[in-house]
C-alpha cells in the first residue's frame, strides 16, 4: 500500500477510514440518546400485524458495537490499512508466504535430506521415499503420464522398459530436470504410396496383423535408402541419443494402427517434455527420479 | 435531524441515501487503486497480448473458462507449491476485464503457459480424458472447427485499438498501427482452438522466475 502516485491519495484513504470509523462511533452515541418508548409500538402496521416497537438497542448489541470500533481501530495500528502507514508488525503477505515456505521447507528438508545421498535404486526400494515420490508424481506427473504412469497417446508410458531417451537414473533425471524435444520430420515430399510403404514395413517390424507383405518388402527399401535409417538405424532399434524410438517391439508413443503411422510419417512430429529444474529443485527431481525408475523396475519396489 | 420514518416514506431520499451508502465502500476500496503503482505497472517482461493471443483470450472468455479456472495464485505455499510463484497484481494491467473467476473446479491457470507442450494442450482440449482419465472438464473439440478469423479474430484490429487506447490513458506501451495492420495476417488460418492455445501458452510466463 506504500506506492501510491502521490501524497493525496495516502491522505485520502487515512482520511475517509478514520471519518467513517468516527461516524460509525458518533452514530451510535447520538441513536442512544433518542427518545425511546418502550412498550408501545410506532403506531403503524404493515402486511396485516407487523408492528414495530421503538425500543432502546439491547445493551449487548451496544457492548459489539464499541467493541467493533475499537477492534478497528487496533487493527490499524498494527496492521497495513492507512494508506501508506505499514502498521506496528510491519506485515505483508510476501513475508507471510515467505515465513511459510521457510518453515515447511525445513520439515521436507529434514524429511529428505537423508534420501539425496542415496542412490536411485536403492531410494526405488525405500516405501516410505516412494509414498513422497507418489505424491509429487501425482501433483506434477500425472497430467501427461497418467496417475498410474502409465501414460497416453502422445505421452510415454513409464511403467514400461522402453525409453525415448534412455532409462538409466542419470537420464531419467536429466529428462525431469531438463526437458527433452522428441522431433520427428515430416516425410510428405516420399508420396504417399512410398509412405504406406514404409507404415506396412514399420508396422510388420513388431508383427501387426494386416500387412501388405508386397508393401513390407519396398518400405524396407524405402527405408534403407531414405533417412529413417539416420535416426532409427538400419535395425530400426531406433537412437535413445536423439529420442528417435525403437520400432521392433510392440510399443507405440501413438498408436499402432496404419492411419496412424502413415500420419507420423507424413506430418512429423513434434513431442515437448517441459524442463522441471527450475520450478521443482534438486531435492524433489531426486524423489521423482527414483519413483519413475521404480514404476519400470518392481523388483526394486 | 432527518427522523427515520421521514427516510422510509420518501423513495428518493432512500434511494440518494443508499447510493450514498454504497458508494462510500467503493471510494475506498476502488478508487485508490487507480493511483498505486503496483496496480498500474505492469511488472518487467509483461507485454501486450499478441493478436493471437488476444482473440485466443476471447475464446477463454466466451466459453466461460473463468467458471472453473480461476488465474490468481494467492500466496500460500500449498498453492505456490503446485503452481508457481503467486500472482502479482502489476501481471494483470493489460487484462480488461481480468479473468481472476472466483472457484476453483479446475486448476488455477494463472501460471499454466510452458507448463504443458502445445500437443498436451490439444489432446487435452480434443478429449481432457485421452490425458487424464479422472479429468471431468468438458471437451471442446469443436474449437478445432473454426477459424478464429471468422469469429473471435473478425474484428481484432477494432479489439486491438480498444486495448491500445486503454494503455495509452495510462500511458503503457501498447500496440503499434503495424501491429494492428498484421492482426489477420498473424492469425491467418489458425483455428480458435490455435488461438486459445496461444494464449493459454503465454499466461503467467513474463516473471521470470515461476517459482
Amino acid at each position: 500500500m506504500s506506492d501510491f502516485v502521490n501524497e493525496f491519495w495516502n491522505m485520502y484513504v487515512i482520511v475517509i477510514v478514520l471519518v467513517s470509523i468516527l461516524a460509525c462511533a458518533i452514530l451510535l452515541l447520538v441513536q442512544g440518546k433518542a427518545t425511546f418508548t418502550p412498550g408501545k409500538t410506532m403506531g403503524h402496521v404493515w402486511d396485516e400485524t407487523l408492528e414495530e416497537y421503538n425500543n432502546p438497542m439491547p445493551k449487548w448489541w451496544s457492548w459489539m458495537f464499541i467493541i467493533t470500533v475499537v477492534f478497528a481501530l487496533g487493527y490499524l495500528v498494527l496492521f497495513p490499512g492507512l494508506g501508506s502507514f505499514p502498521g506496528v508488525l510491519k506485515w505483508t503477505s510476501a513475508k507471510e508466504h515467505a515465513k511459510e515456505v521457510k518453515e515447511m521447507d525445513a520439515v521436507f528438508n529434514k524429511t529428505v535430506g537423508p534420501y539425496l545421498t542415496m542412490d536411485i535404486p536403492a531410494l526405488a526400494a525405500d516405501k516410505k521415499a516412494m509414498e513422497i515420490g507418489k505424491r509429487l508424481f501425482l501433483t506434477y506427473c500425472m497430467q501427461c503420464h497418467g496417475a498410474n504412469g502409465s501414460g497416453a497417446k502422445g505421452f510415454p508410458n513409464l511403467t514400461n522398459d522402453d525409453w525415448q531417451f534412455g532409462g538409466t537414473p542419470e537420464k531419467i533425471k536429466e529428462t525431469i530436470s531438463q526437458g527433452r524435444m522428441g522431433i520427428m520430420t515430416a516425410h510428405d515430399a516420399l508420396g504417399a504410396e512410398t509412405i504406406k510403404d514404409l507404415a506396412n514395413y514399420v508396422r510388420s517390424l513388431s508383427s501387426q496383423s494386416g500387412v501388405d507383405t508386397a508393401r513390407v518388402e519396398r518400405g524396407k527399401e524405402a527405408f534403407m535408402n531414405n533417412d529413417c535409417v539416420t535416426c532409427h538405424t538400419p535395425e530400426a532399434t531406433g537412437n535413445q541419443d536423439l529420442g528417435a524410438p525403437n520400432l521392433t517391439d510392440n510399443i507405440w508413443l501413438y498408436d499402432s494402427s496404419e492411419k496412424t503411422v502413415i500420419e507420423t510419417i507424413t506430418k512429423g512430429r513434434q513431442n515437448k517434455m517441459p524442463a522441471w529444474q527450475d520450478f521443482l529443485g534438486d531435492a524433489k527431481i531426486h524423489l521423482l527420479t527414483a519413483y519413475v525408475y521404480s514404476l519400470s523396475h518392481h523388483g526394486a519396489q | 435531524m432527518i427522523k427515520h420514518d421521514q427516510i422510509e416514506k420518501n423513495v428518493g431520499l432512500l434511494f440518494i441515501l443508499t447510493l450514498f451508502v454504497v458508494l462510500w465502500g467503493g471510494l475506498l476500496e476502488i478508487v485508490p487503486l487507480f493511483f498505486q503503482k503496483s496496480t498500474t505497472t505492469p511488472v518487467d517482461g509483461v507485454k501486450p497480448y499478441t493478436a493471437e493471443q488476444l482473440a485466443g483470450r476471447e475464446v477463454y472468455i466466451r466459453e466461460g473458462c473463468y467458471n472453473c479456472h480461476s488465474q490468481m495464485i494467492r500466496p500460500f505455499r500449498a498453492e505456490t507449491e503446485r503452481y508457481g510463484h503467486y500472482s502479482v497484481a502489476g501481471e494483470y494491467v493489460y487484462d480488461h476485464p481480468f479473468q481472476w473467476g472466483s472457484k476453483r473446479t479446475g486448476p488455477d491457470l494463472h501460471r499454466v503457459g510452458g507448463r504443458y507442450s502445445d500437443e498436451w494442450q490439444r489432446a487435452h482440449l480434443m478429449n481432457p480424458r485421452d490425458v487424464v482419465p479422472e479429468s471431468n472438464m468438458p471437451a471442446f473439440a469443436f474449437l478445432a472447427n473454426t477459424k478464429a478469423k471468422t469469429s473471435v479474430a473478425a474484428d481484432i484490429e477494432a479489439k486491438m485499438g480498444l486495448m491500445r487506447s486503454y494503455a495509452n490513458i495510462r500511458g503503457l506501451p501498447t500496440y503499434s498501427d503495424d501491429e494492428i495492420r498484421g492482426a489477420k495476417a498473424a492469425i491467418g488460418d489458425m483455428t480458435e482452438m490455435d488461438v486459445l492455445i496461444a494464449y493459454l501458452q503465454g499466461l503467467g510466463t513474463a516473471l521470470g522466475t515461476m517459482k
